[in-house]
C-alpha cells in the first residue's frame, strides 16, 4: 500500500490542524465559560427574572360594602354595569398597538377613537388625565356605560377585538334615596396613587393597584372597612398569557356594611330647606349693602340630643358624588375644585367656620354664672356700653333696662354681655394681665368643647378657634411683622388696625374681650360644633363625640360592630343654671328672637329651644346662625352672607321640625306623619344571608311634606302659592315689638359697628353681633299685626 | 485500487457474514470504527430528543395536538441519519470522490430550486422546499457537506497525485469560485447564518489544504470588506439588521427585537447548577423562548438541566470535534485531511453560533445546533459528515 500518499502529513498541513484544532477548542471555552456566567455567578438574578416572567396575577376586586341610613336604605351600594376593558398587554402585541382594534371599539361604543386611545395609555408626569394609572397587566375600563347590545357585539366578535373585554362589574352607586344626595358626608373614591400603594404596603391591609380609595367623608373614614379584601390569584402563565400552572389563590372578601344615624327622608328635608332657605335669602335685599343676599354657602346639623349622632348633615353648594365614579372628568373636575366653584366638596358643617354671633352668649351666659354672677341679675341692658372713650353699641341701640341673664339671651342683650366680660377682664389685670388669670369666658368656651375637633367620624375637620390670650399671643408673632411694616399711625382704617395690632397685638386688649363675649371677633365656631353644644344644652349637659356611622356589619350579616355614642366631657354648668339657660332659650322660641319662627309650634307637647344669631364678617354680609333643640334634638344651620338668623333660617328649621314630630304648619302634630318622633334606636334588620332590609323610601320626602303642608293650607286660608313663607303666614308671629324699629335703623346701626376700629383686623371681624331677628324684608308687611299680636302676649307672660 | 481496502472491510460488516468474532478482532470495522464520535453523536441525538420534546409537548399549535409529534421525529431523523452514515461508510469517501461534482451540482439545484415558487419562507430566511405531507428540506444544510467535498477534491486532486505539496493559486481560484455560487445563492434567500458557516468552512478547508498564507488572509480580509459592503449596500433585510443591532444592546426592545436573546438568556441563566428538572422549565412551559426545539434548544438544556446539561452538551461537542480534528491529522491523504478539517470548521463554528447566540455572545441567526435541534435536513447532513469522518478514519494506516 505504499501507493497510499502522505500528502495529508505535511508540516504546513499539520500545523494548521493543530492552530484549527486550538481555535475550535478555545470556542468550546468561551461558551463552557460563559455559560458558567450566565448560570452560576448571575443565576439567582435570571432566576428572579424568569419568575417575574411567567407569573401574573389576576385581581379579583372586593365589593365594596354599602353605606346604609339608619333604617337600611342605602345611601351608597354597588351597581351592576356592562364594563368594556382593554388588555393593554394584548393590545402591545399587535402591530399598530392595537390602534385599529380601539378605533373600531371606539365606532361601537360611540366615542371619540382619540379618547379611547388615550385611556389606555399609561400615565406617567407627561401624560395628562384620561391615562391609566393602574398595573398595565390590569384590564383597563374603556367604559362602564356600555349597553348590553354593545357588549354583545364585543363578545360575538371576539376574533374582531383581541384584547377586549364586556363584562358586568360592581361599580360605586350614589343611589341618592329619596333625593337626599348626602354627598359630602359620603364622600368619594378614586384611584390609590403610588405613595399610598407604598405606605401600605406592609401594613394588614395592602392596597392593590386598581383598588378605589375612599377620598372624603365616610367612604374614606371607613374605608379599611368598607373596602374588603380583594381575592388574588396568582397563574403560572406562557409568553402569551396563557395559563398553564397551577394556580394560588386568595378568595375576594367583600367589605363590611356601614350603617349610619344619617335618615335619608331628614336629611333630603335638611337639603331641601336649606337649599330653599339660600335661594329665598337671595331674593332679600341686605339694607346694608344694597345689594341682594349673595347666600354663597351654608351648612345645617340634625343630631340626637342624647346620643350626639347625626340624623342629617347638609352642606351648600352640593355636587353629585356620582361624578367620580369610573374615572371623573378633567371638566367635572375643574366644576368641583376650581376657582369658581365655590368648593362643593368641602363639608361646611365640619369645615366651615364663622363667627358665632349671638347663638355663642349660652356660653359667657355659663362663664359668668361661673364667675360668681348671679343668673337673675338683674343686670343693665343698656343701648350701649363704653370703655375708654368707645362706644360699643346693643344691637340697634336698643334698652331692656335692669334684666336678668336670661332675659338677655332672650332679646340677645349685646351691653350685658359686654360689661360682664369687661368687668372680668379688669379681674384678671386688665392691661396688666395676672399671672393667674381665671379668664373665666375663654375657659368655658374650650369647656364647650369650642377651638378643638368635635372628634366626628369624618375627616378634615376643622377646630374653629377661641380668641384667648394664648391665641393672641401666638397669632401676634406669626403676623406681627406684616403688621409693623403696614402699619401707620393715623392711616387709613386698615393701616391704623395693623399699626394698633404691631404695637399691642400680643395682649387681650378690652375691646376684644367685649366683642369676644357675643360671639365675634376672632371667634369662629363650626356648625357640628354648636349642634353638639346645643345638644348637651338639651341632654342634661353631657358633650358627645358626634358620629354619623352607627354600626359596621359583616357582610354575612353576621358579625355586627355598634358604634356606640361616647361622652366627651361635660358642660360646665351646674343643674340649676342649666335650666335657667334652657328655660330662657325656650323664651327666645316662644316669646324671643326666635319666636315668629315658631309661632303654633305645640310647644306643651315638644318643648322647643332656639337662639339665633347673625354674625358680622368684615367686608361680608351677615352670617345667619340658627341653633334650636327639642329634648331628642338639636338643629343648628347656618348661611353665611344669608342675613339674620331666624330671617334667613328660621323657616328651614322650622319645617325640619315639622317634618321630623310630624307638626302641621298650624301646630297640630300628626303622629302618621311624623318622620323620626323619637331617634331610631334599632339597627337595620339583617336576613340570613347578610343582605340588609330596607324600606320604601318615597321619590322625594320634601315634595312629600311641602304637598302635605299646602293641602292643608289651602282650605285653611286659601294662599298656598306662596309656599316659603306658609309657615308664617299662617301663624300669630309673636315677634318682638322692636322688631320694626330695628329693622329700619339697621343701615346706621351697622356703620356704626364699622366704626368701631379696636379689633386686630383680619378675618371674622367686627362689630357688636347685632343680633336677631331681623326679618326679611318680604316679612315686614305683616309686621305690625304681629307687633300687635306679640304685645299683647307678652304682657301675659 | 486503493478503494480495494475500504470495500473489503465494509462487505465484511454485517452479523450474517462476519460474526461477533470477526467483527472484534484487532483489524475488525467495529473496532476500528472511531466509538467517541459515533457515542457522542447518538448521545447528542437522543438528548436533543427529550429537549424537543421539553419545548413541543405543549404547543398544540405546532405538534398538531400530537405531544409526541416531535419526539418521534427527531427519533425518526436521527434513525435515518445513522443509516445514512452508514450508508456513507459503506461508500467510502473516496469512492465519493468521483460522485461530487453530480453531489455538488445537484445540492446547487436544490437551492436554485428554493428561489422558484416552490421554496417557502420560514422566519425570514426562504431556504426551504416544501415536499408535501409535512415535509421539507433546508439544501442549504446539505451545500455544506458538498462544499467541503467539492473544494477537498479540487484541492487535493494534484497534490494527492503527487504533483505538487501544496494547490497552487489557480486552483484555490477554482475552489473559491466553486464555493462561491451556492454561497451567493443561499446568500439570496437570505440565509445569513449559513453564509457565515461557509465563509469559516472556507476558511478551514483552505488552512487544511495548505494553501499559500496569503490566501488564507486574503480571504479573511475579503471577509471583512464583504460584510462591511453587504450592511452599507442595505442588502440585509431589516430583520437582519434588527437582530444585529438587538445582539449589541439587548435592552433596547425587550418586547421586539431584543425579545429573542432576552428570554432565551433569561431561560439559561435561571437553570442554575443543575437546572428546573427536565420538562419542569417555566421559560420553556411557558414558550417564552421562541423557535425552543430548533434554534434556541440549547436554551432548553439551560433551563432544565442547568449547567451540568448545557456543559454536557458543550463536552459532547467538544469530544466529536476533538476526534475529528484527530481524524483530520491522522489521514494520510490531503483529500481525506482536507474535508475532515472542513467538518470541524462547519461543527466548530454552527455550534459556537448557535449556543453563542443564546448566551449572548453571538447575534441571532437561523441555524441548528448539530445533532440537538429538530430539523431533518440538519439532521442527515451532520450523520452524513459522521460517516464521512468515520470513512477517513478507517482509511488511516493501522498504526503499530
Amino acid at each position: 500500500m505504499t501507493n497510499i500518499p502522505e500528502t495529508g502529513r505535511s508540516t504546513r498541513v499539520q500545523i494548521r490542524l493543530v492552530v484549527i484544532q486550538v481555535l475550535v477548542l478555545s470556542l468550546l471555552g468561551t461558551l463552557g465559560g460563559r455559560l458558567w456566567y450566565l448560570q452560576i455567578r448571575e443565576g439567582a438574578e435570571y432566576a428572579k427574572k424568569a419568575s417575574g416572567n411567567h407569573v401574573q396575577q389576576v385581581v379579583q376586586p372586593a365589593v365594596r360594602g354599602s353605606i346604609l341610613d339608619a333604617r337600611g336604605v342605602a345611601l351608597a351600594d354597588n351597581e351592576t354595569r356592562l364594563v368594556v376593558s382593554a388588555s393593554r398587554t394584548d393590545l402591545m402585541k399587535m402591530r399598530d398597538d392595537g390602534k385599529a382594534v380601539l378605533t373600531k371599539l371606539a365606532g361601537v361604543l360611540g366615542m371619540p377613537a382619540k379618547e379611547v386611545i388615550e385611556k389606555v395609555r399609561l400615565c406617567d408626569a407627561k401624560t395628562p388625565q384620561p391615562c391609566w394609572n393602574g398595573s398595565p397587566y390590569q384590564p383597563i375600563p374603556i367604559t362602564d356605560e356600555a349597553t348590553a347590545k354593545q357588549a354583545l357585539q364585543i363578545r360575538e366578535r371576539t376574533e374582531d377585538f383581541p384584547g377586549i373585554t364586556a363584562e358586568p362589574q360592581a361599580v360605586r352607586r350614589y343611589a341618592a334615596p329619596g333625593q337626599a344626595n348626602t354627598a359630602q358626608v359620603l364622600g368619594y373614591l378614586s384611584p390609590v396613587t403610588d405613595e399610598e400603594l407604598q405606605k401600605a404596603q406592609d401594613t394588614e391591609s395592602p392596597y392593590l393597584r386598581s383598588d378605589q380609595v375612599g377620598r372624603s367623608g365616610l367612604e374614606r373614614e371607613y374605608d379599611k372597612e368598607l373596602r374588603g379584601k380583594a381575592g388574588v390569584t396568582r397563574y403560572e402563565v406562557d409568553n402569551l398569557g396563557r395559563v398553564i400552572g397551577e394556580a394560588e389563590a386568595d378568595a375576594a372578601e367583600p367589605g363590611a356594611n356601614l350603617v349610619t344615624s344619617i335618615d335619608a327622608r331628614v336629611q333630603r328635608i335638611a337639603e331641601y330647606e336649606l337649599n330653599e332657605a339660600m335661594k329665598q335669602a337671595r331674593k332679600e335685599m341686605d339694607r346694608n349693602t344694597n345689594r341682594l343676599y349673595e347666600a354663597d354657602s351654608g351648612a345645617v346639623v340634625v343630631m340626637e340630643a342624647k346620643t350626639g349622632r347625626v340624623v342629617a348633615m347638609a352642606s351648600n353648594p352640593s355636587y353629585d358624588p356620582n361624578a367620580w365614579v369610573g374615572g371623573i372628568s378633567g371638566k367635572d373636575y375643574a366644576s368641583l375644585t376650581g376657582k369658581d366653584s365655590n368648593y362643593p366638596l368641602l363639608n361646611r358643617a365640619i369645615q366651615g367656620q364663622s363667627a358665632p354671633g349671638s347663638i355663642f352668649k349660652v356660653i359667657p351666659t355659663a362663664a359668668a354664672v361661673n364667675a360668681g354672677y348671679s343668673f337673675n341679675g338683674p343686670y343693665e341692658c343698656s343701648s350701649s356700653y363704653s370703655i375708654g372713650g368707645q362706644v360699643f353699641k346693643n344691637f340697634e341701640s336698643q334698652s331692656h333696662g335692669a334684666i336678668s341673664l336670661g332675659r338677655a339671651l332672650e332679646v340677645s342683650c349685646d351691653t350685658v354681655f359686654y360689661r360682664l366680660s369687661h368687668e372680668e377682664w379688669k379681674r384678671d389685670g386688665g392691661n396688666k394681665p395676672k399671672k393667674n388669670a381665671k379668664d373665666w369666658f375663654y375657659k368655658t368656651s374650650h369647656q364647650f368643647g369650642l377651638g378643638e375637633l368635635t372628634g366626628i367620624d369624618l375627616p378634615n375637620e376643622v377646630t374653629g378657634r377661641v380668641p384667648d390670650r394664648q391665641w393672641k399671643l401666638d397669632y401676634w408673632k406669626a403676623n406681627k411683622d406684616a403688621w409693623c411694616k403696614s402699619g401707620k399711625k393715623g392711616g387709613s382704617y386698615v393701616e391704623q388696625i395693623a399699626y394698633e395690632n404691631c404695637l399691642e397685638g400680643n395682649r387681650l386688649r378690652a375691646g376684644d374681650s367685649v366683642n369676644y363675649s357675643i360671639g365675634q371677633g376672632d371667634t369662629l365656631v363650626t356648625p357640628i360644633q354648636m349642634a353638639s353644644v346645643y345638644a348637651a344644652l338639651a341632654n342634661g349637659g353631657t358633650l358627645y363625640r358626634p358620629t354619623v356611622g352607627k354600626a359596621v356589619i359583616s357582610p354575612d350579616g353576621k358579625r355586627v360592630t355598634k358604634i356606640e355614642p361616647e361622652a366627651q366631657s361635660k358642660l360646665p354648668v351646674t343643674k340649676k343654671t342649666l335650666a335657667e339657660i334652657d328655660g330662657a332659650l325656650e323664651g327666645v322660641a316662644t316669646r324671643g328672637t326666635a319666636a315668629w319662627r315658631f309661632g303654633g309650634w305645640p310647644q306643651d307637647e315638644i318643648p322647643m329651644h332656639a337662639k339665633t344669631g347673625t354674625a358680622e364678617v368684615y367686608g361680608k354680609q351677615t352670617t345667619s346662625w340658627f341653633a334650636t333643640y327639642t329634648k331628642d334634638y338639636s338643629v343648628v344651620m347656618t348661611i353665611a352672607q344669608g342675613g339674620t338668623g331666624s330671617g334667613a333660617s328660621g323657616p328651614a328649621v322650622r319645617n325640619i321640625y315639622n317634618a321630623l314630630y310630624g307638626v302641621s304648619p298650624d301646630g297640630v302634630i300628626d303622629e302618621k306623619k311624623a318622620l323620626l318622633p323619637t331617634p331610631q334606636k334599632t339597627l337595620p334588620k339583617v336576613r340570613t344571608d347578610g343582605t340588609i332590609v330596607s324600606p320604601k323610601i318615597s321619590k322625594d320626602p320634601a315634595k312629600d311634606q311641602r304637598a302635605a303642608e299646602e293641602d292643608e293650607q289651602a282650605p285653611a286660608d286659601g294662599q298656598a302659592q306662596d309656599q316659603d313663607q306658609d309657615a308664617t303666614t299662617t301663624t300669630p308671629p309673636p315677634a318682638n315689638r322692636d322688631t320694626r324699629r330695628r329693622d329700619a335703623r339697621r343701615g346706621g346701626a351697622r356703620r356704626g359697628g364699622g366704626r368701631r376700629g379696636d379689633r386686630p383686623s383680619g378675618d371674622g371681624r367686627t362689630g357688636d353681633g347685632r343680633q336677631e331677628d331681623g326679618r326679611p324684608a318680604g316679612g315686614r308687611r305683616r309686621g305690625a299685626l304681629r307687633a300687635r299680636r306679640a304685645a299683647g302676649r307678652r304682657a301675659t307672660t | 485500487m486503493t478503494g480495494g481496502v475500504n470495500s473489503f472491510h465494509v462487505s465484511g460488516y454485517g452479523p450474517e457474514r462476519a460474526g461477533w468474532t470477526r467483527l472484534f478482532a484487532r483489524d475488525s470495522l467495529a473496532r476500528r470504527l472511531d466509538w467517541p464520535i459515533l457515542m457522542a453523536a447518538i448521545a447528542l441525538s437522543l438528548l436533543g430528543s427529550l429537549l424537543v420534546f421539553s419545548a413541543t409537548r405543549n404547543r398544540t399549535e405546532i405538534n398538531q395536538g400530537d405531544p409526541y409529534y416531535f419526539l418521534v421525529r427527531h427519533w425518526l431523523n436521527t434513525g435515518i441519519g445513522l443509516a445514512l452514515m452508514i450508508a456513507m461508510l459503506w461508500l467510502g469517501h473516496r469512492a465519493l470522490r468521483t460522485a461530487v461534482p453530480v453531489l455538488y451540482g445537484l445540492s446547487v439545484m436544490l437551492i436554485l430550486l428554493v428561489l422558484t415558487p416552490l421554496g417557502s419562507t420560514i422566519n425570514g430566511a426562504h431556504s426551504w422546499i416544501k415536499l408535501g405531507g409535512g415535509f421539507s428540506i433546508q439544501p442549504s444544510e446539505f451545500v455544506k457537506l458538498t462544499i467541503i467535498l467539492g473544494m477537498a477534491v479540487l484541492l487535493a486532486a494534484r497534490v494527492d497525485a503527487g504533483d505538487k505539496p501544496y494547490p497552487d493559486h489557480r486552483t484555490v481560484l477554482q475552489a473559491l469560485g466553486l464555493a462561491t455560487v451556492p454561497m451567493l445563492i443561499v446568500m439570496l434567500m437570505p440565509d445569513l447564518g449559513s453564509v457565515m458557516v461557509m465563509v469559516v468552512i472556507v476558511l478551514g478547508v483552505l488552512l487544511a489544504s495548505g494553501a499559500s498564507n496569503r490566501w488564507v488572509f486574503g480571504l479573511i480580509g475579503t471577509g471583512a470588506i464583504g460584510a462591511i459592503t453587504v450592511w452599507q449596500l442595505g442588502v440585509l433585510d431589516e430583520y437582519q439588521i434588527n437582530r444585529f443591532a438587538a445582539f449589541a444592546n439587548p435592552e433596547l426592545d425587550p418586547a421586539g427585537v431584543g425579545y429573542n436573546t432576552n428570554q432565551a438568556r433569561i431561560a439559561i441563566g435561571s437553570g442554575g447548577l443543575t437546572g428546573s428538572g427536565l420538562f419542569e422549565g417555566s421559560q420553556t412551559t411557558g414558550q417564552f423562548v421562541p423557535e425552543q426545539q430548533t434554534d434556541f434548544v440549547f436554551t432548553v438544556a439551560g433551563e432544565e438541566l442547568g449547567f451540568v446539561g448545557g456543559g454536557l452538551i458543550i463536552v459532547l461537542l467538544g469530544i466529536i470535534l476533538w476526534r475529528a480534528c484527530r481524524i483530520a491529522r491522522d489521514t494520510t491523504d490531503l483529500y481525506g485531511t482536507i474535508v475532515a478539517a472542513g467538518i470541524v470548521a462547519w461543527f466548530a463554528f454552527q455550534s459556537f453560533e448557535n449556543i453563542g447566540m443564546t448566551l449572548g455572545i453571538m447575534p441571532v441567526t437561523g441555524l441548528p445546533l448539530p445533532f440537538v435541534s429538530y430539523g431533518g435536513s440538519s439532521m442527515f447532513a451532520v450523520w452524513l459528515a459522521v460517516g464521512l469522518l468515520q470513512s477517513i478514519r478507517l482509511q488511516r494506516p493501522l498504526s503499530a
